[in-house]
């Protein structure tokens, strides 16, 4: 069952652009596209754990800040030839609000532990 | 008995209902229509085409007074009900009257939504709903100045009515592009495009903040950032709402409309709805489409028929002659979707599906809408378009055919388009010179002299022939920019100037890339293009920036920063330097070094906490180092005179005037300086960028040296008498860079494209051209020469922190 945390305005988040969310786990990094969607991901890339939410947004990618991986925001999968993947949580938006499914984000924390 | 119906809005869903329910059981009710409007039912749709003189109110009249006749219909135009009793099960007219009804049809629709600016309330601020609106845009004329809030469906067609009957319209709309929830940015700068060429004047991103008035009539409208739009009338369409006052008054449930179930009948058993007044399963409709599905069903609800509403597809269309766009599904970028985008610059056409699973899901088109049905057939009909994939977007006449040109941009230029900006010459010219049989390269260049100086335009040149000879000549393959496009970094550097492309979405159009928006390596080199060459028109776009220059900071392989404040010329003071010690201490900076630029680095600083440190460091008199730029980095100096017993000159203080000359400037790859009081050159100024050695004479200024991954000593590009002559062919040389320069070349690499010689005709031969480059120069430093530390600390210390703390919650 989804348990919807709002989380901040929509417009709190530059299109084509990421803020983090802290947890005690590490940061989740939510990002917005240029259409308005969102998507909540681990912000460490798999490659050497670079802060995704600082790489530019580009369709539904976004590139890495360190050494340009190129990572689905929608699968978390590295795209092109190199391998890996990160963690996606489920994230939406209704009226403006940016909305993260805090049962995820607790599973995370368990899975972390 | 027959049973007594009172209709409540005589608009286009009751009327379709009223139409449903006559025929399927005439003489089933006795209907009493209210309506507020004095005026029965007509097409809302076509208030635009009446606007614009295409059609007259007459013609567009839906139920005239003999039909209503004819039905046995009681109307009570220009009256509303004002009240409702549910117990009683009665309505009351505005005059008093009270009803009795055995049903009750709301049919209200909405009223536009007025933002609440500061003197909305004046005479001569208007919406665009109905035939009086109407009539009043119709008052305008060319004597008239016009203003239009909202970019919307609404607010292009009041405008291009308008702008039809000869007033001068300007357009105010607050998002980065017109009709966003319709159109993509693409399609929003075509649309944008067009009306500017009807004369309308548009403004995106901009912020309404008063309506102006005199003598209590409307005068201007004033704008967030201080301009002032003169007008005579202010038109609001930026949205509407459901007409719901009544329905809540009554204690029926309302959300953002009347709540209505399957049926179209109210939390109220006997009281139904139809049309934008409703709230359907979340949903709320502007559109006539859904509307005249729910007249169907509510007509077989009040005959206690079985019928059901299920909302569909929606597709969109704008009634302006000359833009022709559609737009329908979804076309947000979303979980497993996959664009396919068309773009024919020489037609102005574009096309965008969304697809996801194998189903068009989405689809957005401008300038050729022919196919839009067929589009909009698949995504209703959730067709499985796996086999014609490869040629979807060509549409059905194409199915197996066509293939994407990659030379559409160039064809699609006119002839005065300016191909080489060295020497002037167009597109026409070349075409000339082709037809009189310059058939290569090398025979343009000496008809013509295109490409013949500094060489950028070559691949435009060999584009040209190639669209005029056809087969006849082969492009020698050159890269082009990134998988998005076909083009090379001058090639697009040519078209943003000479066909003044002033945003990202004009290049993406005018040159056809191919994907949507970009990516990682395209939009920063578009972004420094774009800013290079139109500095007051163009916003910088911080989100086609790498981390580090949207950030202001350095990122470090564990996410943290370096922050490096200016020391102008190497030069520093105690106080400077107890609040880079004090700054170091209060935010834990793990390392502080000096770096190779005479300056100090405090490395390893969360991001959370860049603003705080740089507020501390403005208040101690420092600005930003740009460390992190592709822009000004360092001017490196040594003691020169005032110290030393060879100094010939003072070296540190032309240092610390160039800095502050070029300090801020955006560059296509960074820039560094060195000044050396004498040729022993303990500034190293013959590996930098630019370089100056103080003589006895005056100074030898040289550039393009290096000493990074290539090493390579400067090149001597003059010797001045003066310090004002040595400042002025820097910033010229540093100007000329930056409008020719492939975005990541450092200069060096720069000069070895164009020539020491094409440098020097234009920076120091040519007096005039010196002069016109450092006025360049100033005027995009007008807009740039700015800390951005004390900027982002002041607007935006905000975004630096994260937008929520779960940890404390996760705790729990
Ligand atoms: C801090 C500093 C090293 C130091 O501790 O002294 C430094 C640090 C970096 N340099 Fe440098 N360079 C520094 C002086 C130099 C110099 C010497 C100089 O400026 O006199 C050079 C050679 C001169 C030159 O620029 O040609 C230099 C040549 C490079 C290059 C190669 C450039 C080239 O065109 O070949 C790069 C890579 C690049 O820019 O693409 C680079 C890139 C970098 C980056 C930004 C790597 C990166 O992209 O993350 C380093 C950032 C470290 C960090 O995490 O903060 N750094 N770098 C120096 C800062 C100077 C300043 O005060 O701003
Ligand atoms: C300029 C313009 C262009 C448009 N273009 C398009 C288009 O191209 N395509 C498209 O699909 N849609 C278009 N629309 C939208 C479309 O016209 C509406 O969706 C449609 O008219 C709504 O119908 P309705 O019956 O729900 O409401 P309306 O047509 O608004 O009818 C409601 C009526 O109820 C009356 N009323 C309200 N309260 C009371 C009361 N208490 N007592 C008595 N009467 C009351 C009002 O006066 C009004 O006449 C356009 C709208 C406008 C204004
Ligand atoms: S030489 Fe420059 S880029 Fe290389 S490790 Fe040192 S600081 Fe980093
Ligand atoms: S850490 Fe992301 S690409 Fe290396």
């Amino acid at each position: 069952m989804t348990n919807w945390i709002d989380i901040a305005a929509l417009d709190d988040i530059p299109r084509r652009g990421a803020r983090v969310v802290k947890t005690r786990q590490g940061c989740v990094a939510v990002f917005r596209t240029a259409e308005d969607e969102v998507y909540a991901l681990d912000n460490a890339c798999p490659h050497k754990a670079g802060p995704l939410a600082e790489g530019i947004v580009h369709g539904s990618s976004v590139t890495c800040p360190l050494h340009n991986w190129v990572i689905s925001l929608e699968t978390g999968q590295a795209q092109g030839a190199d391998e890996g993947q990160v963690q996606t949580y489920p994230a939406s938006v209704e009226n403006g609000r940016i909305l993260l499914d805090a049962a995820f984000l607790r599973t995370r924390q368990v899975a972390a532990e | 008995m027959t049973k007594k119906l009172v209709v409540i809005g005589a608009g286009m869903a009751s009327g379709r209902a009223l139409e449903q329910l006559f025929d399927a059981a005439p003489g089933e009710y006795d209907v009493t229509l209210f309506n507020a409007e004095p005026r029965g039912n007509y097409d809302r749709i076509m208030l635009s085409p009446v606007l614009a003189g295409d059609k007259t109110y007459e013609d567009i009249v839906i139920h005239d007074s003999a039909w209503y006749e004819e039905k046995g219909v009681t109307c009570r135009f220009g009256e509303k009900v004002v009240a409702i009793d549910r117990d009683a099960k009665t309505v009351t007219a505005a005059n008093g009257d009270v009803l009795p009804y055995d049903k009750l049809l709301f049919g209200t629709g909405s009223n536009p939504f007025i933002i609440p600016l500061p003197g909305h309330d004046l005479e001569g601020v208007i919406a665009y709903r109905d035939l009086e609106d109407t009539e009043r845009m119709m008052s305008m004329g060319p004597d008239n100045k016009v203003v239009v809030i909202g970019g919307g469906l609404l607010g292009l067609e009041a405008a291009a009515g308008m702008a039809a009957r000869g007033a001068d319209v300007t357009v105010v709309h607050i998002m980065g592009h017109l009709m966003e929830r319709q159109l993509d940015e693409a399609a929003g700068y075509l649309l944008r495009k067009a009306l500017m060429d009807k004369g309308i004047t548009v403004k995106c991103s901009a912020n309404s903040k008063e309506i102006l008035g005199k003598d209590g009539h409307v005068r201007a409208l004033l704008l967030d950032d201080g301009t002032e739009l003169p007008c005579d009338l202010l038109v609001m369409a930026v949205g509407i709402r459901p007409n719901v006052a009544l329905a809540a008054e009554a204690g029926l449930a309302v959300g953002k409309g009347i709540h209505v179930d399957d049926q179209m009948v109210t939390s109220d058993a006997d009281i139904l709805a139809v049309g934008e007044c409703v709230e359907h399963n979340g949903a709320i409709f502007g559109l006539v489409a859904p509307l005249y599905d729910q007249a169907k069903v509510v007509a077989k609800t009040l005959l206690g028929e079985e019928a059901q509403y299920v909302q569909k597809e929606l597709s969109t269309k704008l009634k302006v002659t000359g833009c022709d766009l559609f737009s329908a599904g979804d076309f947000a970028e979303g979980e497993g979707r996959e664009d396919i985008v068309f773009r024919d610059p020489s037609r102005g056409v574009y096309r965008r599906l969304v697809i996801e699973n194998n189903v068009v899901v989405g689809a957005v088109m401008y300038g050729d809408t022919a196919d839009s049905n067929w589009f909009f057939g698949l995504i209703r009909d959730k067709t499985d378009i796996s086999d014609m994939r490869e040629t979807l977007i060509f549409g059905p006449a194409f199915q197996g055919g066509a293939q994407m040109d990659p030379l559409a941009a160039v064809a699609a230029l006119p002839r005065d388009a300016e191909i080489c900006g060295c020497n002037g010459v167009c597109k026409g010219d070349i075409e000339d010179a082709i037809a009189a049989g310059s058939t290569d390269l090398a025979a343009i260049r000496a008809t013509t002299k295109a490409s013949g100086s500094c060489g950028t335009c070559t691949g435009l040149v060999e584009q040209v022939l190639a669209v005029t000879l056809g087969d006849d000549f082969v492009i020698p393959t050159s890269q082009s920019i990134c998988a998005c496009t076909d083009m090379t970094h001058e090639d697009v550097r040519r078209m943003i100037k000479s066909q003044e492309l002033k945003s990202m979405a004009a290049v993406w159009q005018e040159c056809g890339w191919k994907t949507p928006c970009g990516c990682h390596v395209c939009r920063p080199a578009l972004n420094f293009y774009l800013l290079a060459d139109w500095p007051l028109e163009y916003q910088d776009d911080p989100q086609s920036r790498f981390i580090n220059e949207r950030k202001h900071a350095n990122i470090q392989k564990d996410g943290t920063f370096s922050v490096v404040p200016r020391m102008w010329g190497g030069i520093t003071t105690p106080n400077e330097l107890r609040a880079i010690a004090d700054a170091a201490d209060k935010y834990k900076v793990p390392t502080v070094k000096v770096t190779g630029g005479q300056r100090i680095d405090l490395l390893g600083v969360k991001g959370e906490d860049l603003p705080a440190i740089w507020a501390d460091l403005n208040a101690a008199g420092m600005v930003s180092g740009h460390a992190y730029s592709k822009g000004l980095r360092t001017v490196k100096t040594c003691v020169g005179t005032d110290h030393c017993r060879f100094g010939t000159q003072d070296s540190t203080g032309l240092g610390i005037k160039l800095e502050k000359a070029l300090w801020g400037s955006w560059t296509p790859h960074k820039v560094k300086l060195a000044v050396s009081g004498c040729p022993r050159n303990c500034a190293e100024a013959t590996c930098k960028d630019v370089g100056v050695i103080c003589v006895d004479s005056g100074y030898q200024v040289s550039v393009g040296g290096a000493a990074g991954m290539d090493v390579k000593e400067t090149e001597r590009l003059v010797d001045v008498h003066s310090e004002q002559e040595a400042i002025d062919v820097t910033v010229a040389f540093v100007q000329l860079y930056r409008e020719h320069a492939k975005y990541l070349d450092r200069p060096y690499k720069f000069i070895a494209k164009v020539g020491l010689d094409w440098v020097k005709e234009r920076v120091v031969d040519d007096l005039e051209e010196r002069k016109a480059l450092i006025e360049r120069f100033e005027l995009s430093q007008s807009i740039y020469r700015k800390d951005p530390w004390a900027q982002h600390v002041q607007d935006k210390a905000q975004t630096y922190q994260p937008l929520a703390d779960l940890a404390l919650e996760a705790a729990e």
